[in-house]
């Protein structure tokens, strides 16, 4: 791959030249490998390689449920109490693939606010980015047929809910649903092609992560201090730079264990804790739960979904303009997806020459904020629809939405970024030196 | 679309005709201390048992356990029966509807628990997980964080939570209870002081017969409890001792890269 200068592989012995001429896998794997990464990364660089082992942890222990599990809306519940009771390890297997879409979600939101501050979404990583994006939704979509499966009462009700979204889209909405369902409600037929789809779509996870990873080969790992890597000359590169591997890979690595101690201990001592009690009743089309509430993955976007209600003048007035087209429920929907996608227009949306939010004294602040928000509407979304919360969602959705469109291109007019570092080299040094300088952040060990 | 109208309706009627689950007020959970509580809690054998008696002799009339295996109580980690004991328990206590004689025949222990739908009463196989204790507060789970999620604790309340108070309600007698949702319960007192008597002589006060039930259907919902906290612990230790050993190796790595930067 392209980019940052640095030694190539060179086969010697003959049959590295003889495989060379015909296929060179190795010496593409020894470019990914020995990529030359800039060596002040932080702890928050580590959640790729967590979400790298989440997706094959995801992939593996799916593959055995598979095995044991029937889409049939008569056999699906006790098929999983069979995984449970009867096959051996079963309830450890179906508890880590669980508890696995949990630790896949933490890793994937902690990634996605690290690439907001440091900048990582800006040119030349765009693609990167989009790429990225395109993931996230993926997982959303994956998630959500997953929590179907075991057909509990919140993976049927959650389905009605979660399709009965589309079937608020104008004119076409219901036979959108419909076909999304396979009938006129969630059946066996949204069962199956649930179950299909839930199977597929992790391979297509698979092959964007990589498309992933070749975007950020190309134009190098964004850093903490947002400065690009020298590429005046491979020695040059060098003093900014360290290959992946050995350092990177052992760090991310402990990283990694770290992070599993935790998630085991989650898994053998309080596997239900993060799922719903009535996901162990059986679906039953005729009785609805109290309440249906999403997994916690998925409230912060629920919250907004449900902010927009009748009585919110934004809505009142796009009904109006639209002469009813667009309605209270489908702005909800509008808002919920569109606040996903002025997320991915971040690259477009931000106007600053400085990526790094260290070196950027407003929008530090205002991206703090950002987080506390998107915390914030993780519970509201838990909440049940009444005062407070209905406002406090509004005011939350309203922060979500003026972050990206207002405050990202505003501060790249008003705010006065501070000086950063020349290069990366001077960064590492200035944190390790003798004197030991200002520089922010958690040291990159 | 007609499916659909119909489907929605019929909900409407059944949530109207269920009208304490819609009404939402959460009921008072009480704290039991259970065995199997926290990572190292485990299954206190005898009580599991007792509470097998319990459900044998009161709850099996209404109840069933569809999806518990006679067998998985000769498992460890459960009542520890031998495979004789759970034989005879079987064919002593249940009948099965065998397909093959096209009649009712003794249950074996490859059978599961009966089925019981008679009483439109719920299957209780998996109650102490289908249910939760005091989710707060303000809806942050650090209770249940802290002391679990709590279903036992539900299912223990509800049995002792009788007030005595009884009302008519279109044609439904319902019983007051403190800790079911919305206060009001179809379930007449399944238990009182001393309805059952144990054979090891254990207290058999309501207190106790609730925590014992309450205890062998946490049990049914979750027999691989004590395997799978092993498996935990077994994984965290080892996990523990990988993340020193990749601690030291990193910073080993690492030191001569900071030493040069050090001297820069």
């Amino acid at each position: 791959m392209s980019g940052i200068p640095h030694d190539h592989y060179e086969p010697k012995t003959g049959i590295e030249k003889w495989l060379n001429k015909r296929l060179p896998i190795v010496g593409l794997v020894y470019d990914t490998i020995m990529i030359p990464t800039p060596k002040n990364l932080n702890w928050w660089w580590i959640w790729g390689i967590v979400l790298a082992y989440c997706l094959v942890h995801m992939i593996v222990t799916g593959i055995v449920l598979v095995m044991h599990y029937t889409p049939h809306v008569d056999l699906a519940f006790a098929s999983v109490e069979h995984i449970m009771r009867d096959v051996n390890g079963g309830y450890m297997i179906r508890y880590l693939h669980a508890n696995g879409a949990s630790l896949f979600f933490v890793a994937v939101y902690i990634h996605i606010f690290r690439g907001l501050y440091y900048g990582s979404y800006k040119a030349p990583r765009e693609v990167t980015w989009i790429v990225g994006m395109l993931i996230y939704l993926m997982m959303m979509g994956t998630a959500f047929m997953g929590y179907v499966l075991p057909w509990g009462q919140m993976s049927f009700w959650g389905a009605t809910v979660i399709t009965g979204l589309f079937g608020a889209i104008p004119f076409i909405g219901e036979p959108i649903q419909t076909w999304l369902l396979g009938g006129p409600a969630v059946d066996n037929a949204t069962l199956n092609r649930f179950f299909s789809l839930h199977y597929l779509l992790p391979f297509v996870i698979a092959a964007l992560v990589a498309i992933h990873i070749w975007a950020f080969h190309t134009t190098g790992n964004n850093n903490p201090t947002g400065v690009e890597v020298r590429r005046t000359s491979k020695a040059d590169a060098e003093k900014d730079t360290l290959p992946f591997w050995p350092y990177f890979v052992i760090k991310d690595l402990f990283a990694l264990v770290v992070v599993l101690a935790v998630f085991f201990a989650i898994v053998g001592f309080m596997p239900n804790y993060l799922g719903h009690p009535d996901n162990y009743i059986e679906a039953n089309p005729l009785v609805t739960p109290a309440h249906i509430v999403p997994e916690w993955y998925f409230l912060p976007f629920y919250a907004i979904l449900r902010a927009f209600t009748s009585e919110v003048w934004v809505v009142q007035i796009a009904s109006f303009v639209t002469g009813g087209i667009i309605d209270a429920k489908f702005f909800g929907v509008l808002a919920m997806f569109g606040a996903i996608a002025v997320m991915a227009l971040a690259p477009w949306l931000d106007t600053s020459s400085v990526r790094s939010a260290r070196y950027r004294p407003m929008l530090k602040w205002w991206f703090w904020l950002l987080v506390i928000d998107f915390m914030a509407l993780m519970w509201l979304g838990a909440m049940p629809a009444e005062e407070p919360y209905a406002s406090f969602s509004l005011i939350g959705s309203a922060y979500w939405f003026g972050y990206f469109l207002v405050i990202l291109p505003l501060m790249g007019v008003i705010e006065k970024p501070l000086q950063t570092p020349d290069t990366i080299e001077e960064d590492f040094n200035a944190k390790y030196g003798s004197s030991k300088g200002d520089a922010a952040g958690t040291p990159a060990e | 679309m007609i499916k659909k109208l119909t489907l929605s309706a019929l909900t409407a009627l059944s949530l109207s005709a269920s009208g304490a689950y819609a009404a939402g007020a959460a009921g008072h959970i009480e704290d039991f201390a259970f065995s199997f509580e926290g990572p190292f809690g485990t299954y206190d054998q005898h009580q599991l048992q007792r509470g097998l008696q319990v459900y044998t002799e009161v709850c099996a009339a209404c109840h069933g356990l569809k999806f518990v295996p006679i067998r998985s109580m000769a498992e460890e980690g459960g009542l520890g029966y031998s495979e004789d004991e759970v034989r005879a328990y079987a064919s002593q206590n249940f009948e099965v509807y065998d397909e093959e004689l096209e009649d009712f025949r003794p249950a074996r222990p490859a059978d599961h628990f009966p089925e019981n739908t008679g009483a439109g009463a719920p299957d209780l196989s998996l109650m102490a997980k289908a249910r939760a204790g005091f989710h707060g507060p303000y809806g942050l789970g650090i209770n249940q964080f802290v002391k679990g999620i709590g279903g036992a604790e539900y299912i223990a309340s509800l049995l002792s939570g009788y007030t005595g108070e009884i009302k008519e309600e279109a044609g439904t007698t319902l019983y007051e209870n403190t800790a079911f949702p919305g206060g009001w319960i179809s379930m007449a007192p399944p238990l009182e002081d001393g309805l059952v008597e144990y054979s090891d002589g254990h207290s058999n006060d309501l207190h106790h017969l609730s925590a014992d039930v309450s205890a062998f259907l946490m049990w049914t919902a979750e027999p691989k409890m004590m395997a799978r906290k092993q498996a935990g612990f077994t994984a965290v230790l080892f996990l523990v001792v990988l993340s020193v050993l990749l601690y030291l190796t990193n910073k080993r790595i690492w030191k001569p890269i900071k030493k040069k930067a050090k001297q820069a």
